[in-house]
């Protein structure tokens, strides 16, 4: 396999991986006001991510730092032109971090609902902003004959991205729930189990519709045929069938599986439709930025990928282990020690 | 209307400010990281409850420092691209694998300990806890580490050549092994553990001042000192030794930050002066100069010559053409010397202290134990400074001899759109920066909460939710 080839594919992997960590930290965030309650139940909400969610985001920055690293010309003109999308994730990812910091730090009802509010808006604005930045990929944006993105933030919103971003928090906001209904106890489980039960189906239509969407918006923008895309989106929408069928039946674990899945399958979706662009011209289909022309040298990305395949497993082993540690749930009744 | 101010020029504001708010972070984690790791240890070996008191008291005040740290790395991350879309796709080959490889090897392993380390008090084994407090640790030292290589690169652009207009990654070892990245590695772990050292050595001056938790701080302060005495001093050194290795690959550096116009030998340091910063006044009015040693801290020779600013400008002149290529002069100079100075002070307040702490009197002297808590902010200054002049000094270029800074941002991006995100870190950083010293100095002064309590909360106040 080339190099570029199988970096594109890790970059899609990190993302991956991003989605399905950060994602239920963001269900979780979103769901915070509206799930508990009272107090103590929110705090076992925010228990349940306490340990994981900051190494969760640094797959944010292992992407990123790959996209650099691999497809310098992608990463700069990504980067530059989604500035202010970009200035957003940002701004809801640092009010989200330092709402987890801050919260508990004051006994004031105000202060503890100034944080939670800060927690939700932030997980939501990340992911609807992640959701409407990565399907710009696809569905292309200004780009110029030296590679510049030449629009303007507003080029970023069209119904298909927009759709897209909704999307990602409604499938988000469902991960997260299938997530909680396994971390949590008594009362709250049950709460988390209802709230799961009504996010399924609008969840999963609205991400099917997404699926479905960006193989016809790959097909018609980015010149590529139903297949492959096709099998990813396909494997997306069985995964969320399944996932409400499992939940309705019972077994939470396979449902939160099944909502991993599907998250997965989106970004796979996402990135078979752009290969073998990386980011689609609209403003002439040959200004599009391809793997090709947007990647490192053959020596850099040789060793990068020596890198890669010595790091990627310790990382999986070691993030897996903490999952394993941390693997009881919270709250409910007091814990035995 | 026009703007007096170019778009470069803001996406250097922005840079500027966001870096060095980002550093006020990173040093304090480098060096608490093995630090309550030695607290633990201490506990873990002797048993002596007092320690273990400690590492929670300071790993509590690490936790805080690192999220603020890791929320505006991120930043850091994302405004390469943002900002200097020209700059990424001129050295990403090189200059992204670092920073691939500092996520990926590094960031990682931190984040994820750090989350271990919290949350594990009650779930893993003495040992193995033990153990995520050094992995931690280690994850901080490799994140300064790759970071490092990647700054030095710009600095001192090795392992690579240029084709069609970009630089290509040849050799990776090369990179890895910069003897520009190794000194200043060396110079910013110190540093780590130098502001870390007193900080820890403040706050306990600050509780033995107000006479609680005597017996427990007297720990703290002893430990503080036994490292903060030899690392500052050893730091003097090292930063010495870097102006040298700075000497050799980046002689209009040095020459700026000495307001040196012409070429000397031997040189003559100049403590403090008046005027003698610009082309058209390149004599001070007044100065203090220490005859040869300037000599001994660029060449680590009696009688070394240093090159001037004019013989310089002119060489580089008929290297890369035309142009102004003198930095600063003004900001590298004074930089240096607020660096130099509240280094040295740093490590004369601690030396002090250590000697009065050895004759048992430290606590019998008020003015002392205050003098420890006011040395505190002193660490900053010193790196914040450090960093002003190694990236001041570095102008016109953003990668010396290869790329100006001037031809590097981000066409794409307006001066409007600047201004606008400038306004948003601007307000979002001061918010941070308010509740970060706020939460700081709070937990700075509670009394360190007495060991056996029931589960996490109890014995991490701080990192309950």
């Amino acid at each position: 396999m080339d190099l570029q080839l199988l970096w594109f594919c890790l970059i899609a992997i990190l993302w991956a991986g991003y989605f399905v960590l950060e994602g239920f930290d963001f269900g979780v965030g979103m769901l915070l006001p509206f799930l508990p309650e009272g107090e103590e139940d929110r705090r076992t909400m925010l228990r349940t991510i306490g340990p994981v969610w900051d190494g969760n985001e640094v797959w944010l920055v292992v992407a990123a730092g790959a996209t650099f690293a691999a497809f310098p010309s992608w990463y700069a003109t990504m980067f530059s032109g989604f500035y202010i999308a970009l200035l957003l994730v940002l701004f809801f990812l640092i009010v989200r971090v330092v709402s987890f910091e801050w919260r508990s730090k004051s006994e004031t009802p105000g202060w503890r609902a100034l944080w939670t509010w800060a927690n939700t808006i932030g997980s939501a604005g990340a992911a609807l902003v992640w959701g409407i930045a990565l399907s710009c990929l696809v569905y292309g944006v200004p780009i110029n004959s030296d590679g510049d993105y030449a629009g303007s933030f507003w080029d970023l919103f069209n119904p298909y991205t927009v759709f897209a971003g909704v999307a990602v928090v409604a499938l988000f906001a469902f991960h997260g729930a299938t997530f909680l209904t396994l971390r949590t106890l008594g009362e709250l489980h049950g709460r988390a189990e209802n709230a799961a039960r009504r996010l399924a189906l609008p969840a999963v239509v609205l991400a099917a519709i997404f699926l479905i969407w960006t193989v016809v918006v790959a097909m018609d923008r980015n010149d590529k045929d139903l297949f492959p895309p096709v099998l990813p989106a396909a494997l997306g929408i069985v995964a969320l069938g399944l996932a409400l069928v499992f939940l309705f039946q019972g077994s939470n674990g396979r449902a939160f599986a099944m909502t991993g899945l599907a998250t997965i399958s989106a970004v796979a979706t996402l990135f078979v439709s752009l290969y073998p662009s990386v980011m689609v011209s609209s403003t002439g289909f040959g200004n599009s930025l391809t793997v090709e022309d947007a990647s490192s040298s053959h020596y850099a990305l040789a060793v990068m990928s020596v890198v890669a395949l010595i790091f990627v497993p310790v990382v999986l082993l070691y993030q897996g282990w903490t999952y394993y540690v941390f693997r009881r749930r919270v709250g409910g009744q007091p814990e035995l020690s | 209307m026009t703007l007096a101010v170019s778009t470069v020029d803001l996406a250097r504001i922005q840079f500027a400010t966001t870096s060095l708010y980002h550093f006020l972070f990173v040093p304090l984690t480098l060096g608490l990281a093995p630090l309550v790791a030695t607290m633990q240890t201490i506990w873990y070996r002797g048993g002596d409850e007092a320690w273990l008191r400690l590492a929670r008291f300071f790993g509590t005040l690490m936790l805080i420092n690192f999220a603020i740290g890791v929320a505006t790395g991120l930043v850091q991350e994302f405004q390469f691209g943002m900002n200097w879309s020209v700059y990424s796709k001129y050295v990403g080959d090189v200059f992204g694998a670092p920073l691939a490889m500092e996520g990926l090897a590094a960031f990682m392993l931190e984040s994820t300990f750090l989350g271990l380390w919290i949350f594990g008090w009650d779930r893993l084994s003495k040992r193995v806890h033990l153990a995520c407090a050094w992995l931690f640790a280690l994850g901080s030292w490799l994140s300064a580490y790759f970071i490092i290589v990647a700054n030095s690169w710009m600095q001192r652009p090795v392992g690579s050549k240029v084709t069609d207009g970009k630089a290509e990654l040849t050799n990776v070892w090369e990179l890895l092994t910069n003897r520009f990245a190794i000194w200043a590695y060396i110079h910013v772990i110190l540093v780590g553990i130098t502001t870390a050292a007193a900080v820890i050595f403040g706050v306990a001056c600050w509780h033995l001042l107000r006479g609680r938790n005597q017996e427990l701080f007297r720990h703290a302060a002893k430990l503080a000192l036994i490292v903060g005495v030899p690392i500052s001093a050893v730091n003097l050194g090292v930063g010495s030794h870097l102006g040298v290795v700075i000497t050799d690959y980046q002689p209009m550096k040095i020459a700026a930050t000495e307001a040196q116009w012409n070429n000397c030998q031997p040189c003559a340091f100049s403590l403090f002066q008046i005027g003698g910063f610009t082309v058209d006044d390149e004599t001070p009015t007044f100065s203090i100069q220490i005859p040869h040693l300037l000599s001994l801290l660029a060449t680590d020779s009696w009688n070394g010559e240093v090159q001037g600013l004019n013989e310089l400008q002119s060489d580089e002149e008929g290297q890369y053409g035309s142009g102004d290529y003198v930095p600063p002069v003004r900001t590298t100079y004074w930089s240096m010397r607020i660096m130099a100075y509240a280094g040295s002070l740093v490590f004369l307040v601690l030396a002090v202290c250590a000697f009065f702490y050895r004759r048992r009197t430290l606590e019998t002297k008020r003015w002392l134990l205050w003098a420890g808590v006011l040395t505190i902010p002193l660490p900053y200054v010193a790196a914040l400074a450090g960093w002003v002049l190694s990236e001041v000094g570095r102008q016109p270029w953003i990668v010396w001899g290869l790329l100006k800074t001037a031809d590097a941002n981000s066409p794409s991006v307006s001066t409007t759109t600047i201004v606008f995100s400038l306004g948003v870190f601007a307000a979002l950083y001061g918010i941070l920066a308010i509740v970060d010293f706020v939460l700081m100095r709070r937990y700075a002064r509670l009394d360190p909460p007495e060991v056996g309590g029931e589960g996490d909360e109890v014995s991490m106040p701080a990192v309950s939710y």
